[in-house]
């Protein structure tokens, strides 16, 4: 009954209020002479860009946005008419695409940069992309080099310590274009609020060890996370983390989960299909899929296993965060992780999306699969289509090789609970 | 193979019985001057995934570096197929296809340096697959300006020597990490010196010829290639053949895989003079000699920060690319730029549309196509030359 649900969809609710006030600010700072900077999700450094009074605008939002709107497949048309290879990564194409149509995109006008900050996590093509937009929009950019994480439980100090010194470096560059001047205070208080929303976030994504699990850790995990990942910093951003927590507690209180019935718990290896978010999502509902984990919710940075933000350290942190984004680890870190939460998590099946256009999170995908359907024994499901580009979108051939997954699964299941002296039986219904 | 009269470039008399012999050689998947060289020398082998690695510690360790460019289209791609999938470069799926097949039996350790998402994830199922031998995936420092690479740099290179002692049981030390420097110097003076000649008069010192004999150098000693390089400008020298109209062209997006041999030949024939290109870059990576003298770590570190060329793989700080490029054209008199990029090859296809911004607003004209290191059929692009030449000879 609706009384019981005091609150029912506020992550989603409050998560578009939140977005939308922000793409707006976006669209303002040309008039309120706020100086605008470009960033990346992977672990980007945005509280030290708000020190310095910069509205940040990340292209790979602006992507997304545009998958799920159903323009993509428009401006990535744009860009390949520029000469782009229909072969290269889609967001950049959409990015570029958006330049063509005077930054105009469904979510409003997006400001020119002032600054380009290159924070190569996790992607090279990082690098390739926004060398493209400084030469496009003549814009100053900065290369914010972040070594790739290769060891095991400890992260080198080298590599962080290079990273704290671009940081020094970049705050001054800061400085020179916003003409405003560091303040460390302020940082420590945007890492303290970015500390508490990781704490509430952690919260959520740890909730999905329940069974049935109150929430989607792919499906659902990638509209509670945007805020974490643009607006972290802020206190809107925990204010946010502390609603959706709410959210999810009374899930959790009334033993409801996204779907009426959890019949396989997956575990989500790969990005989203955007343009048909939806449809992919109904592939899944029908078998009664949830997905109990996923790496993309980590493809901007990785709390669940302890990290944190902490103003007490305020230079170091953000450098030990930037090098802990999910691409941004090596393929035996990766496949630990996907170990790990396949075991935490009790999941039944490791479903792996692999697309075309994201070589940083796909290629070695197959050896995944190997490894865990040949060595670990974990059934798994392997896909592919695209996350910004609809013309990789196969339907039918899609739903043909889900249904056949779960199918066998639910057989499988259904074999080992009967007794071996049963006589065989009819197979059962597929929805 | 014991003597050094044994060595096969020694013996030839002539400049095309030479280029052939490379030719077998820089195919040959079995790699079979590297297994000599094991043989004689006792030493291990290490593989050097492209664009570039710094070989003179591997040489400085007593280890023979072989640089890995693929199957160059002599195998079929049977086992990678289910490590990596079909949308990735075929150099990916090939060098690994090389070690799942067996062909990399000798291999003693591989160094993957960070120059594409596609490099970075296969030194990760590189890792996973084969347990035998190291693993070395260096980072290669992207902001080139700053004060903070120089350390980190050199402690990249501080790592891959400690590796490297590991595995061979000595250590990397100064003197024979200088002689090491100097070797490859000398390399590359003498691979510049070829590319000078070809410039001066490309009719005499063809590209697909000169690509075979730099490809040998993938497969020798540094200092086995420098006399082959030395026989190979003695021999061309004085080779006979005739002058023929042709185009100025320079070739660009083949800094990692490999064409195959016949796309050269191809453009060739069609017409085309390619006097400066990007192919087997890494040999050539340093625009100047590496200081012989002072700290030989921070000579390297120094030349990798302020003196590479520029490819689509290392950020080009405060350089700029398209300045770069449009620098030589006017310096070797070059009528047009031929845009030649890996399937799927992401670096290479980013800046092949910025480049050729660049080329149109400075009126040169522009080829541009993909290829394959496996790629068989090559009309398409025998025609496209053809029509870019007669557009550039008649129109231009
Ligand atoms: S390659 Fe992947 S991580 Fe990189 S920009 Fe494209 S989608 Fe993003
Ligand atoms: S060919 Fe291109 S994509 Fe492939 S490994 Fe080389 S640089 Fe990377």
């Amino acid at each position: 009954m609706a009384s019981n649900y005091q609150f029912q969809n506020t992550g989603r609710d409050l998560q578009k209020d939140l977005l939308g006030h922000w793409y707006k600010r976006l669209e303002d700072a040309p008039k309120t002479g706020t100086p605008v900077a470009y960033l990346f999700i992977s672990g980007n450094i945005c509280e030290l860009l708000r020190c310095f009074g910069f509205e940040i605008v990340f292209p790979e939002v602006n992507a997304l946005q545009c998958g799920i709107k159903k323009v993509a497949g428009n401006m990535i048309l744009k860009a390949e008419d520029l000469g782009y290879s229909s072969d290269v990564c889609g967001y950049v194409k959409n990015d570029i695409g958006l330049v063509a149509s005077g930054n105009r995109g469904p979510f409003g006008t997006m400001p020119k940069p002032d600054l380009l900050v290159c924070n190569y996590s996790g992607c090279n093509t990082y690098i390739k992309w926004f060398e493209a937009l400084a030469e496009l929009y003549g814009a100053r950019f900065f290369m914010l080099d972040v070594p790739y994480r290769r060891t095991g439980e400890t992260m080198r100090p080298e590599d962080l310590h290079y990273v704290v010194k671009q940081l020094e470096q970049l705050a001054q560059v800061c400085a020179e274009i916003s003409g405003n001047k560091f303040d460390m205070d302020k940082l420590r208080e945007q890492l303290e609020y970015a500390r508490q929303a990781e704490e509430l976030w952690v919260k959520i994504l740890h909730s999905a060890k329940n069974r049935p699990s109150p929430f989607d850790a792919f499906f659902e995990a990638v509209f509670f996370m945007a805020p974490i990942y643009v607006l972290r910093g802020t206190k809107e951003c925990v204010d946010y983390y502390q609603a959706a927590w709410n959210e999810i507690e009374e899930r959790i209180q009334h033993n409801i989960g996204p779907l009426s019935e959890e019949r396989f718990r997956v575990v989500m290896e790969g990005p989203p299909p955007w343009p048909n978010f939806r449809n992919f999502w109904e592939l899944f509902k029908r078998w009664g899929v949830v997905s109990v984990a996923s790496t993309y919710s980590k493809v901007g940075g990785i709390w669940d296993f302890g990290m944190r933000h902490d103003p007490s350290r305020p230079m170091e942190s953000l450098a030990e965060y930037a090098v802990n984004c999910y691409t941004n680890w090596d393929w035996s870190l990766r496949r630990s992780m996907l170990e790990r939460y396949a075991k935490e998590y009790s999941a039944d099946a490791l479903v792996i999306h692999s697309v075309k256009s994201c070589r940083a999170f796909s290629v070695g995908q197959a050896d995944v699969r190997e490894h865990f359907s040949k060595v670990q024994g974990l059934p798994t499901l392997f896909v592919e289509s695209d996350l910004a580009d609809p013309r990789y979108f196969s339907e039918a051939q899609l739903r043909n090789r889900i249904d056949a997954f779960f199918e066998s699964l639910e057989h499988r299941r259904m074999a080992s609970r009967q007794p071996v002296t049963a006589a065989p039986t009819k197979s059962g219904s597929a929805t | 193979m014991n003597g050094a009269t044994d060595h096969f470039w020694e013996k030839a008399q002539r400049w095309e019985e030479l280029v052939e012999q490379c030719r077998a050689l820089a195919l040959d998947v079995q790699f079979p001057t590297v297994q000599a060289w094991k043989q004689r020398t006792g030493g291990q082998a290490v593989g050097c995934f492209p664009v570039y690695t710094p070989q003179e510690l591997i040489t400085a360790a007593g280890a023979l570096p072989v640089n890995l460019f693929g199957a160059r289209g002599q195998i079929d791609i049977d086992h990678a197929d289910s490590r990596i999938q079909s949308f990735v470069c075929s150099i990916a799926r090939s060098t690994l296809e090389l070690g799942l097949a067996g062909h990399l039996k000798w291999l003693d350790g591989f160094v993957v340096p960070s120059i594409c998402d596609v490099a970075r994830n296969l030194s990760g199922v590189w890792k996973h697959n084969f347990t035998e031998g190291f693993l070395f995936y260096m980072h290669l420092p992207q902001n080139v300006d700053s004060d903070a690479a120089k350390t980190y740099y050199r402690g990249e290179l501080e790592r891959l020597c400690d590796c490297l002692s590991d595995k061979t049981g000595r250590p990397v030390a100064e003197a024979p990490l200088r002689k090491a420097i100097s070797v490859f110097n000398r390399n590359r003076s003498l691979l510049n010196e070829l590319g000078a000649r070809r410039s001066a008069q490309p009719e005499k010192w063809p590209s697909s010829h000169i690509y075979a004999i730099v490809a040998t150098g993938n497969v020798l000693s540094r200092e086995e290639h420098n006399a082959l390089l030395e026989r190979a400008l003695a021999l061309g020298e004085a080779s006979l053949r005739p002058k023929r109209d042709a185009v100025r062209v320079v070739l660009r997006g083949a800094f990692c895989e490999q064409p195959p041999l016949e796309l050269l030949e191809v453009l060739e024939d069609a017409g085309c003079a390619v006097v400066d290109d990007d192919l087997q870059i890494g040999s050539r990576f340093f625009l100047e000699p590496v200081a012989e003298t002072g700290d030989p770590l921070n000579a390297l570190v120094e030349a990798y920060l302020h003196g590479t060329v520029l490819t689509p793989v290392n950020n080009p700080g405060k350089r700029s690319r398209n300045d770069d490029l449009l620098d030589r054209c006017k310096k070797k008199g070059i009528q047009g730029i031929i845009f030649a990029s890996p399937k799927f090859c992401e670096p290479a296809l980013y800046d092949a549309v910025l480049l050729r911004r660049a080329a149109e607003r400075s009126s040169l004209p522009t080829l541009e196509f993909e290829y394959e290191e496996k790629m068989s059929v090559f009309e398409s692009v025998r025609m496209q030359a053809e029509t870019f030449v007669e557009s550039i000879l008649f129109f231009s």
